[in-house]
């Protein structure tokens, strides 16, 4: 993202010592005016797809339009996910903090006009409180904002993630200079057992259990001991680590650094699928960064200490985000999956002991080394401290990255920060963890989101994916998606997952189909039972999951469709009829001119019917009506 | 202290160390039923039919007894509803998979499955793609001429790319090896030329 006039601020110099580190910080601090105005402009995924690059472009035209004075002349400058994704292209800017969303190419002038050379707000592109429609002129006074704790995301969205200065002037390698000047190794360790964390890709196994044990078995074996980072996400609906790794790519690194210090490793791997390229120019930028500042490489901070990583991309496989498929994917081989009885710890990479977590575990390390484990515990609930990153997807308002403590109920993250369900009416459910997790209802809005919570009740944490679904998802159709999701990519090592995800999903095509009795739910959920306990890794343990927790709380919708032939969401296409209402059909001709099969008939300017019969069930008619006047019956 | 002592359905066994629970149970005649186990190969715990029951109080789970490490003091339990649920399944599933598989059909009846619910996509189809003629073919004879192509829901056995491969001698172990009497019918589609003359030669 670094534009070409935009040179660092400082000339890399090498840092010799670990308290160097805070006189370069205090040397970019003073060397910038904190008064300069700044156009920052997201360059997230959400808004690169809404059109951001043009936007940053307009700035600039607009900038050199304008003309303002070379002195007063504000930089445009790009970031990582700000986080509001459905609101892009975001624009914020500084030092007045004004927000604003939607923002075209053609605002870009008025901005600079009204915003950056007077200082004084454009309101019709501000965000507008939900209630009142007032506009709300900085990211403090934005709900989706407000009821955040960004932690994590601290300085994604403020920095650019290709400059390392940005980074070090917001405090990264802080925790790392804290760690290499006062702490020995088994000190970090304890630190981040003192902090509860758990890991965050999914089963949230305690990370300095995970640590300590590596340590034992380093005693045993010797080394070399590896740390890898798992960049392989691949739920439907999680980008949290794809944002992190693109916005901050420091704080994984950073993290990684202090994990090898930690546990004496000398060489790191970064495991990033390679449909995230922007994460791995930027995890390359940074490192070939941090290199050139002796943050990264041999003699780190002066210290003698000694450690180099090195990415690794994924071909595209999801089940290579399952550790030991993750291992024998770097290895060279088939991403398949071997059997976990003998634990990474202890035989992990090239057998040896490894340390393998995930891009948001590794990016709190520096937070439990910067502050203390002591803090970092004191965040969330007891059982599940620090806060986590979550994608806000589906039908909720405001779509995007969210963070919040541990322990925050459900319904605090999709009504009050998400906006809720367009149209104000209560969501349906919400899928936690992806594929993997579970469906909870309306009725558990209040459950707080922690690890153990969320595996109460029936679903999980996983990566962090949240999915709204509003009246018109039907559950039926949901665990299809999934299944058919995972048989595309279960790797067919053992025979429960290649097969019984295909026999599942043939049961639920039966039922969207209006076939099946009440016995074929409970052969349904028996399957479902023996997959969770026969399938050799996480991914065929844990694709039941959806199927499971939706018969469970939504038994009445699966009895719909096998007893009634009945898809009460109006989703499963054999069991839906269109249908055209005679008294808001203005017999314009739009849906009978569009149908594919030519099944919608009328006289002009009367009401027009469909066909039944010679449907297809394709929804055309009703998205192109645009009297509401088709209906599924 | 090369001795381990656990229990499999509450009867004491004992196992010398670096033993799986399967090799425990065979050498004290308790029958786990496998199909993509042979003592000649790494196990690799692809049919997932040697699952058993660990249990410690409360706390349960299902393990495959092919790999999982026969450990000091732990209760083992082979028939369990459990253990049988998921069993139940895979041969049902098998029986679709494999229709053509006496082997398989046998084994299914001896654990009381005669039918399938599933419907089959190949009546004449006999592998179930457990792997084992390319772990023989790798770690005894030391080749590879057959391969597990593709992946996931897609995975087939076959020579490398499904070329008829040159690199066969036509030891027949693979033959020999496969549990469901697939080889038979498969040994003709990895062989090249070479391979094929030598078996003439043998012949």
């Amino acid at each position: 993202m670094r534009k070409e006039s935009a040179a660092p601020a400082m000339a890399p110099f090498r840092l010799n010592a670990p308290g160097d580190l805070e006189t370069l910080r205090n040397k970019i601090i003073e060397s910038r005016d904190p008064n300069r105005p700044e156009i920052v402009v997201c360059h997230g995924n959400g808004c690169l797809a809404s059109g951001a690059p043009k936007v940053a472009e307009a700035f600039k035209a607009a900038l050199a339009e304008t003309g303002i004075n070379a002195k007063l002349m504000p930089g445009v400058k790009t970031t990582g996910c700000q986080g509001l994704c459905s609101k892009g292209p975001l624009v914020q800017i500084r030092p007045q903090g004004y927000f604003y969303e939607r923002v075209q190419p053609k605002d870009a002038l008025e901005i600079v006009e009204k915003s950056v050379m007077a200082g004084e707000p454009v309101e019709r592109l501000m965000h507008k409180d939900p209630e009142t429609g007032k506009p709300l002129y900085t990211e403090e006074e934005i709900p989706f904002y407000s009821l955040q704790e960004r932690l994590v995301l601290r300085r994604i969205g403020k920095i650019d993630p290709t400059d390392i200065s940005d980074a070090i002037a917001e405090g990264a390698y802080a925790g790392l200079a804290k760690a290499l000047h006062s702490m020995t190794p088994e000190e970090v360790v304890r630190e981040v057992e003192k902090s509860g964390l758990r890991g965050r890709g999914g089963a949230g196994f305690p990370t300095g259990r995970k640590w300590r044990s590596a340590l034992s078995a380093i005693e045993k074996k010797g080394r070399p001991v590896y740390v890898v980072v798992n960049g392989d996400e691949g739920d439907p609906g999680a980008f949290m680590d794809g944002a992190i790794m693109e916005g901050d790519p420091h704080s994984v690194l950073e993290g990684l650094i202090l994990g090898a210090y930690a546990l004496g490793a000398e060489q790191g791997y970064l495991y990033v699928r390679a449909e995230y390229p922007v994460a791995i120019r930027h995890l390359e930028m940074a490192m070939a960064q941090a290199r050139e500042y002796g943050l990264l490489g041999e003699n780190i901070l002066g210290t003698g200490f000694k450690f180099d990583a090195r990415i690794n991309r994924g071909a595209g496989a999801f089940v290579c985000g399952e550790s030991t498929a993750l291992f024998t994917s770097i290895e060279g081989k088939p991403g398949n999956p071997r059997p976990k009885y003998v634990r990474s710890v202890e035989e992990g990479l090239w057998g040896r002991p490894t340390v393998l977590n995930n891009v948001e575990t590794w990016a709190n390390i520096p937070l439990v080394l910067g502050r203390g484990g002591q803090w970092y515990a004191s965040l969330g609930v007891p059982h599940s401290t620090g806060t986590k990153v979550f994608c806000l997807v589906g039908k909720v308002d405001n779509v995007g990255l969210v963070e919040v403590p541990m322990g925050t109920p459900m319904d605090r993250i999709v009504t009050d920060i998400g906006g809720g369900v367009s149209g104000g009416k209560p969501f349906k459910a919400v899928q936690t963890g992806g594929p993997s997790g579970g469906c909870l209802p309306y009725s558990l809005k209040d459950t707080p989101v922690d690890f153990d919570s969320l595996t109460k009740a029936g679903s999980m944490m996983g990566s962090g994916a949240m999915i709204v679904m509003d009246e018109h998802d039907c559950v039926v159709d949901l665990g299809r998606y999934f299944l058919k999701f995972l048989e595309e990519e279960s790797c067919g090592k053992c025979l429960p997952c290649r097969l019984g995800l295909t026999r599942m999903r043939e049961i639920l095509d039966g039922f969207s189909r209006g076939e099946g009795s009440e016995a074929d739910i409970a052969d349904l959920t028996s399957l479902a039972e023996a997959l969770k306990d026969g399938a050799l890794c996480a991914l065929g343990g844990s694709a039941p999951n959806p199927v499971l927790t939706t018969i469970r709380y939504f038994r009445d919708e699966y009895l719909a469709h096998v007893s009634d032939h009945k898809c009460p969401a109006g989703v499963c296409k054999h069991l839906i009829v269109y249908a055209i209402d005679p008294e808001k059909c203005t017999g314009c001709g739009a849906c009978a001119k569009n149908c594919p099969v030519e099944c919608v008939t009328g006289e002009k300017k009367e009401p027009h019917v469909i066909d039944a019969a010679a449907c297809l069930r394709c929804g055309i008619c009703k998205e192109t009506c645009k009297f509401d006047a088709i209906f599924i019956e | 202290m090369n001795e381990i002592t656990f229990t499999i359905n509450d009867q004491a066994v004992k196992a010398r160390r670096g033993w799986t629970v399967l090799e425990t149970a065979r050498e004290c005649g308790i029958h786990i039923p496998t199909l993509c186990h042979h003592p000649a190969v790494t196990p690799s715990g692809a049919c997932r039919l040697c699952m058993v029951e660990l249990r410690d109080g409360d706390w349960a789970k299902l393990v495959a007894s092919c790999i999982y490490p026969a450990a000091e003091g732990i209760h083992v339990y082979t028939d369990t509803a459990r253990v049988k649920n998921v069993r139940n399944w895979i041969f049902q599933m098998l029986l679709a998979a494999a229709p053509a598989s006496r082997e398989i059909a046998e084994l299914a009846a001896r654990h009381g499955v005669t039918g399938t619910r599933f419907a089959a996509k190949d009546p004449d189809e006999m592998c179930m793609v457990c792997g084992l003629c390319q772990r023989v073919c790798e770690e005894v004879v030391g080749l590879s001429a057959i391969a597990v192509v593709d992946r996931g829901v897609h995975k087939r056995v076959g020579a490398p790319f499904m070329q008829p491969t040159d690199v066969c001698v036509a030891c027949g172990c693979c033959v020999n090896i496969c549990p469901t009497g697939a080889m038979r019918k498969l040994f003709d589609s990895v062989r090249g030329e070479t391979a094929t003359k030598l078996t003439q030669l043998a012949v």
